[in-house]
């Protein structure tokens, strides 16, 4: 039905998307959201190559272990975040550039 | 027809990214992004994924995303829904961003994909279970461990001084 390449084509678009969400936002929940469309344009390739080698199923068990893995960061994330906002008042990520107490 | 159906999911999928990194409104972001979430579930489908499908949905709608809303109520002082952020250097990173999408358009458009077909199976999730449980043990009981030791980790961090 549709070729691999149009998957591809969509992942690749969602990824610039995430790229430029990442770089050009300064609140860093924003800059999270931007590192979610990343991860799942890479999961739709994951799942992808998976349906086009055959139904190879490893690249399920892949894109599984990812969105695992993409909770944990959002949870890690936010506390992080949540202690910036307490400790500097705001969510800027260029507010939040120093290694000092 | 299913064709049709196809490329409407993706089009909400792409339009709905769009919003989420050009809105300037932070809770309007969260909602594109559930548009967006759901998109690449029905992508899944289209891919045959059925229990890829369902864990988006279950994990990334009904629990990032939320955590994403409860990050968003937590570090702002509510008084109305329209919490403005604004972004910074728009042209450069769209440049680059744009740079990089024809880059990679090429790429994958030139490259020789070694592709084999198949035939629809009827479910993922047996085939998907065996796996887990054979081939995959070891990395199964490790991103356990990883979720359980992140999830601790977060609720420490974000006790605070108690």
């Amino acid at each position: 039905m549709h070729s691999l390449d149009s998957y591809l084509f969509i992942s690749s678009m969602l990824f610039c998307l995430g790229v430029f969400g990442v770089m050009t936002r300064r609140n860093a929940i924003a800059v999270l959201m931007g590192v979610e469309l990343i991860l799942n344009a890479a999961n739709i390739n994951f799942v992808a190559f998976s349906k086009f080698n055959g139904m190879n199923l490893d690249g399920h068990i892949f894109g599984l272990f990812v969105i695992v893995l993409a909770a944990a960061e959002a949870a890690v994330a936010l506390a992080i975040i949540i202690n910036i906002y307490n400790n500097l008042n705001s969510i800027n990520v260029d507010d939040a550039a120093e290694l000092r107490q | 027809m299913a064709e049709l159906v196809f490329w409407f999911v993706a089009a909400i999928t792409i339009i709905s990214a769009g919003f989420v990194v050009l809105n300037n409104q932070l809770i309007y972001s969260a909602v594109a992004l559930l548009f967006t979430l759901f998109g690449v579930a029905g992508i899944y489908v289209f891919l045959w994924a059925d229990f890829i499908a369902g864990i988006q949905i279950l994990v990334y709608v009904g629990g990032i995303l939320v955590l994403v809303i409860f990050g968003i109520m937590l570090t702002n002082k509510i008084k109305s829904v329209r919490i403005s952020h604004k972004s910074m250097q728009q042209g450069v990173g769209g440049a680059v961003a744009l740079w990089l999408f024809i880059f990679l358009s090429i790429a994958l458009s030139k490259a020789p994909w070694a592709v084999s077909e198949a035939i629809e199976p009827s479910g993922t999730v047996r085939e998907i279970g065996i796996l887990l449980l054979t081939d995959y043990l070891l990395p199964f009981e490790i991103i356990s461990l990883l979720l359980l030791g992140a999830l601790i980790g977060a609720a420490v961090l974000s006790r605070g001084d108690a």
